[in-house]
């Protein structure tokens, strides 16, 4: 676990640098793709680019919209560079909405440009295993084994480890083995592997959110996630319609 | 698809978490969020001593800073008034200097300079810097009335509506 480390005068968060490195490789991926399927590779980018600004500015918008009278007392708060005051749930749902919304409105072709993004998703999932590793989120439940991890007082399953190598699988498998061309398919089969992974590396965490009957949260929606995938494979595996075909 | 479906479905069944584990008492000390603040006794600028057990019940603030730091000089103003505003709601500052790479005289002219009311321990060793994982100036630890750590800012300054935020939510669950 690394942090951060000092450059001089600044002080540089290296997860928050993994993760900016993830969103880079993966938009270059997206656009190389989105090129590749003949979707317009700008909108693909500006996508991206329009749904990860809403997001950090809708996490840190809602999060000051809880504790309206202190960020309305000090405004300048609102671009405190601090990762702790940010809502990260409320972020990614409004970094969607206006990635789906731009979408929408420049007339992008929905399975085509979802494939665009797959291989650039897998990537990302790489960097987020990256971040979790330096930051030591994310950690492994206690266990004594030759390849434990000591973090946080503790010998603990590298969790971290075992989350970037499946990213790292699943990457290699939908780079190199696409589906189809442009059907939608690839997206679904990145993410019903990185359900799957979450599913199956949940049970190895340390930090999971329990809920009735001591299910593991993470668990129970990634089951969910690949029961819409199961839901858009099969739907998604008829050809392809030939207005989506032509746009 | 399927077949994963099911077995997904019987490792959800089989990794589910014993009761006992989530609810078999208070988490073990380490520094970060979600785990117990470790416990510390340091002597204070001034004179006295604080062990921060003893504070359990309220909503502490464990500041790591030096005086030669430039944001711990740019945020301290900010936690002086939050502490004033909040101290009697249940509030406490602990703003750990570490004297190890510092220096008493530097921290109590920092804090005459500064106006300082809140209580500074001395980590005069390191034990307590080393403790905290201490990897960059200041390091702020938010910690629950329960003694559990809630938020962790690492690196500042922080602004006066982070820390209040932060409080603000942190005494919602003090009797």
């Amino acid at each position: 676990m690394f942090p951060c480390f000092r450059l001089g005068p600044f002080l540089l968060q290296l997860p928050g640098l993994a993760l900016l490195a993830g969103v880079w490789v993966g938009s270059s991926l997206a656009e190389k793709e989105a090129a590749r399927l003949k979707v317009n590779s700008a909108d693909v980018y500006n996508l991206i680019f329009y749904g990860l600004v809403a997001g950090i500015v809708g996490a840190r918008l809602a999060y000051a919209a809880r504790y309206l009278s202190a960020y309305l007392a000090n405004p300048l708060g609102l671009f405190a560079l601090t990762p702790a005051t940010l809502h990260p749930d409320a972020g990614l749902v409004i970094g969607i909405a206006v990635a789906v919304l731009f979408g929408w409105r420049r007339k992008l072709p929905l399975r085509p440009t979802l494939d665009a993004l797959a291989p650039g998703l897998a990537a990302f999932m790489m960097a987020l295993g990256l971040a979790h590793l330096s930051s030591g989120d994310a950690f492994g439940a206690s266990a004594r084994l030759p390849w434990s991890i000591y973090l946080w007082d503790d010998y603990r399953h590298p969790s971290q480890i075992y989350e970037t190598l499946f990213a790292l699988t699943i990457f290699a498998v939908t780079w190199k083995q696409p589906l189809g061309s442009g059907d939608g398919l690839n997206f679904v089969l990145v993410v019903a592997l990185s359900a799957a992974a979450r599913v199956f590396l949940e049970a190895f965490r340390g930090d999971s959110v329990i809920w009735i009957g001591g299910f593991r949260a993470a668990q129970v929606v990634g089951l969910l996630v690949l029961g819409v995938c199961w839901w858009l494979l099969r739907r998604w595996a008829q050809p392809l319609i030939p207005k989506e075909v032509a746009s | 698809m399927v077949v994963a479906l099911a077995l997904g479905a019987v490792w959800t069944f089989l990794s589910r978490v014993p009761p006992a584990a989530t609810t078999g008492g208070a988490p073990p000390p380490s520094a970060r969020e979600g785990f117990s603040a470790p416990e510390f006794t340091l002597d204070l600028l001034g004179g006295g001593q604080v062990t921060l057990s003893n504070l359990r019940g309220k909503v502490v603030m464990v500041n790591l800073w030096a005086s030669w730091c430039p944001p711990c000089r740019a945020e301290m103003p900010a936690i002086e008034n939050v502490y004033r505003a909040y101290k009697d709601k249940g509030f406490e500052v602990l703003a750990v200097n570490t004297t190890y790479q510092d220096g008493e005289a530097e921290a109590a002219a920092f804090a005459q300079n500064y106006g300082l009311t809140f209580p500074i321990p001395l980590d005069r060793t390191g034990a307590v810097s080393n403790r905290y994982l201490l990897r960059a100036l200041p390091s702020t630890f938010f910690v629950g009335p329960d003694g559990v750590i809630r938020s962790v800012v690492i690196g500042g300054p922080m602004s006066e509506a982070v820390i209040q935020s932060k409080v603000e939510e942190l005494l919602k669950e003090t009797p």
